[in-house]
């Protein structure tokens, strides 16, 4: 499971890649424009990402997680 | 493809090309981008649309109704049916051809379309957007447009880019997730909505018969129950409890903006129209029609500001909308934060007294008045949307 790297050290979004639809849920509730949505591509931006879990709620389908485990510290 | 556009349309669904296509037939030069190879696909949508919000658009064609649709079907917790008839009420569409039918009538009226175009930026100069940044192929391209247009659905990015505040309370986004299935024996004139907590908690579950037996099956559940629950886990209960032996054509998710309008949907250089305005009428979650209905307000008043050589004129569109439909829409929202939270008693005692209603007697007003009996100040907000012709 690949972890991204979190700027404030607080917990990290992810997207599971491989069972997303790419619908945009999660981009259309985000305060922080963090989520890139592409045809079928998305990625959290990094250095916007507050970790404020609004994307999980909003995720029609489990898709995102939050990793409680395993975060990787600046 | 020209270097310099009168207008830019990001995103080709029922609101982008009903924007392009007004606009262009006030004869300025339209480009309209999609991020998706196909107009039209994947549809994400539960595809349901009134007779009247189709015929303002384009002549009835068979070819993408998938049903027609005549009678509502309530379906209360305990499992109580009410039905509603409604004549010639509406269709069920199928949006993968009606979206090829929009575009295409905004290309016969001149806007050129571009599918596999990924907006990922605008050209701002002096804090007026005077273009976009697009992806198509690999390879990174900006063109120049006097007036852009965000039909880019839920998501709503071209908006932030451009300042406005687009992005929608977590509380009000329906996540949404829909099977296609098949072998679904329900009357084929009738939109089923169901309701209580174990089936669609603060919204209903649709079963929208799309001919031959199949059906559009769903829900949308909001933020708030999805922090407990996922809209999946819904419809995989209800398929298993109804359907369980029914093969599935299509599963898809999506979402569906329950709100009213954004506060702001037009700035110098910028207009947005569809989910991406949150133009989606929020008591029903139905956009097709209002999406077309704000895209073609958009795309007049933004055809009519080059013609006449005054782009001010751009920032119009927030009123005429509002006069349109906007507020329409906070009346419908009201009534939704009236009937979110009711409890499976509450909804059981409501099919319960509205099936004394003599059949020809029942209406949608009726219904909600029924419903609302005990908040006296929605029954005013009924009456305007309901019972007022």
């Amino acid at each position: 499971m690949e972890l991204r790297q979190a700027k404030t050290g607080k917990l990290m979004i992810e997207i599971l890649p491989n069972k997303c639809d790419f619908c945009g849920c999660c981009v259309g509730v985000c305060p922080e424009d963090a989520i890139e949505l592409k045809e079928a591509e998305i990625f959290i931006i990094d250095e916007r990402c507050t970790n404020c879990s609004k994307c999980i709620w909003s995720c029609p389908i489990e898709v995102i997680v939050l990793n409680k485990n395993g975060l990787i510290k600046k | 493809m020209k270097k310099q556009y009168d207008i830019i349309v990001v995103g080709a669904g029922p609101a982008g090309s009903m924007a392009a296509r007004y606009a262009a037939e006030k004869g300025v030069s339209v480009l309209m981008l999609e991020k998706d190879r196909d107009v039209g696909y994947p549809v994400r949508c539960g595809e349901a649309i009134s007779k009247a919000g189709v015929e303002e658009f384009i002549p009835i064609d068979e070819k993408w109704i998938a049903a027609t649709i005549s009678r509502f079907g309530f379906v209360a917790p305990n499992g109580n049916e009410v039905f509603i008839n409604f004549g010639d009420a509406g269709f069920v569409l199928e949006r993968r051809l009606f979206d090829y039918a929009l575009a295409q009538s905004a290309a016969e009226a001149g806007v050129e379309i571009l599918t596999r175009a990924y907006v990922y930026g605008l050209i701002i100069e002096d804090d007026i957007v005077k273009g976009v940044k697009y992806e198509y192929r690999g390879e990174q391209h900006e063109v120049y447009a006097k007036v852009v247009i965000a039909a880019d659905g839920v998501e709503s990015r071209v908006g932030r880019w451009a300042g406005l505040k687009t992005h929608i309370d977590f509380r009000d986004m329906e996540a949404a997730v829909q099977v296609t299935a098949a072998n679904i024996p329900i009357d084929q004139n009738t939109l089923y909505f169901y309701f209580g907590k174990d089936v669609a908690p603060n919204g209903y579950f649709w079963v929208f018969p799309k001919g031959n037996n199949k059906a559009n099956i769903g829900l949308g559940v909001s933020g708030i129950t999805g922090k407990k629950r996922s809209a999946l886990s819904y419809l995989n209960d209800f398929m298993e409890k109804h359907y369980p032996n029914a093969p599935i054509l299509t599963s898809i998710a999506g979402g569906v903006p329950c709100s009213i309008t954004l506060d702001k949907i037009s700035a110098p250089g910028i207009m947005l129209v569809g989910d991406a305005a949150r133009q989606v009428n929020p008591l029903s979650g139905g956009g097709i029609a209002s999406g077309m209905i704000g895209g073609s307000i958009a795309g007049t008043i933004a055809g009519d500001a080059i013609k006449n050589n005054n782009l001010t004129h751009i920032l119009t569109y927030d009123k005429a909308w509002g006069d349109r439909l906007g507020k329409r829409h906070e009346i419908f929202n009201r009534i939704k934060n009236g009937i979110y939270n009711f409890s499976d008693e509450k909804f059981n005692l409501i099919a319960q007294s509205f099936l004394k209603v003599p059949e020809e007697k029942r209406g949608l007003g009726n219904l909600f008045v029924t419903a609302l009996m005990n908040q006296p100040s929605l029954l005013v907000d009924v009456a305007k949307v309901f019972l007022v012709k």
